[in-house]
């Protein structure tokens, strides 16, 4: 698990993770960090939605890491305790089953990350779905796809505009 | 005569079996893994179409060849359609999007553009003596149509990133480029070859 918690993927998240909380500051950027534009909605990123995914300590066996940000759109703050539902098709479950759903909070610099199985492609494309939809910002859907099958962890992020 | 024979099986059996033995079919309930493969044996059709109308396969001179083009072209629209079906089945969310060109996958409208290309060859093929279609209308359509299902269906599958071994993949689809281009070749040569027969046994008679 250590190994797979300080890939490269995840150091360059955590890296840019917390460059946006210290340009949120004013401190290192703050002219572009102004006019944060909101995230969009992805094509397919809504299909098999579930709603009201529960939050858990993983989804499954786990072996697989799904993680982003999720700031406020404008000045860029990072938005904790944000609620971030995840879904794929993985090693143990198809992506419309109820296991293959789960979902997470942000911590206080805005970061999510959710152990959750191995991604394997599904329709032509190795691809996760993320969805945040809690009501107090604009729902989004992401839909993340993985540069390679065999990659072990995948990233999405999100920049908020209020509903 | 063997050689090509057991070449053509070659390229057509191999990709079905690497694809038998993909990993990812651990992960794939039964309908989806039919779908699947009904997509590889279209593309396995595709290989035999052109070679059965330019009488390249032994045994099968053009004559019975066309014949044959026929059966076998029924067979890819049955193939399509358990595809398609199976797919649709399998989620119907995704197959929505692709049939609706909404698709985030950059394959799905090269694949939904081939379906209707294949569909409408062989809606005309059925219809063309009650449509009254000339022969060399009927040609022509359907020339222009088996380009765009080539090319649709090449980088559909091309693209996709499914149970389908690459070397095999490309090297199936490679083939089926190079046996539609001979064809469509050939027919042009022998079609300005009796145009010009004709031209010469008119000069003839007019003389």
């Amino acid at each position: 698990m250590t190994t797979v918690m300080l890939n490269r993927r995840y150091l360059l998240a955590a890296g840019g993770a917390v460059l946006a909380t210290t340009g949120a500051s004013g401190l290192l950027l703050p002219a572009r960090a102004e006019g944060l534009a909101p995230t969009a909605s992805m094509p397919g990123g809504s299909n098999n939605y579930r709603q009201g995914a529960p939050i858990v300590e993983r989804i499954g066996k786990g072996g697989f890491w799904m993680s982003g940000t999720v700031r406020r759109a404008g000045d860029g703050a990072p938005l904790a305790g944000q609620r971030i539902q995840i879904w794929a098709h993985t090693t143990e479950g198809r992506e419309p089953d109820p296991q293959s759903h789960g979902a997470t909070l942000t911590d206080k610099n805005g970061v999510f990350r959710l152990e959750m199985p191995q991604i394997v492609p599904v329709f032509g494309q190795p691809h996760g779905h993320l969805a945040y939809d809690s009501g107090e910002f604009k729902t989004v859907f992401l839909r993340p796809v993985m540069a390679s099958a065999k990659d072990t962890s995948l990233e999405a992020h999100f920049v908020l505009q209020p509903a | 005569m063997a050689l090509i024979w057991s070449a053509i099986a070659l390229a057509v059996c191999v990709p079905l079996a690497a694809a038998a033995v993909s990993p990812l079919l651990a992960w794939r309930d039964p309908v989806y893994i039919i779908a699947g493969f009904a997509g590889i044996v279209g593309l396995g059709i595709m290989l035999f179409q052109p070679m059965l109308i330019g009488g390249y396969l032994p045994g099968l001179p053009a004559r019975i060849g066309r014949r044959v083009h026929l059966w076998t072209g029924a067979a890819l629209v049955a193939a399509v359609v358990i595809h398609v079906g199976g797919l649709w089945i399998t989620g119907p969310p995704d197959m929505i999007d692709a049939l609706l060109f909404t698709s985030p996958t950059p394959f799905s409208p090269f694949g939904v553009i081939a379906m209707w290309a294949i569909l409408a060859v062989a809606l005309l093929a059925a219809l063309r003596r009650r449509l009254g279609l000339r022969p060399r209308t009927w040609f022509r359509a359907h020339r222009l149509l088996a380009i765009v299902i080539v090319v649709g269906t090449v980088v559909h599958g091309l693209l996709v990133e499914g149970t389908m071994e690459t070397v095999s993949k490309v090297a199936l689809c490679a083939l089926v480029v190079a046996a539609t281009i001979k064809v469509m070749a050939d027919l042009w040569m022998w079609r300005k070859r009796r145009t010009l027969r004709d031209r010469i046994d008119m000069d003839a008679s007019s003389a």
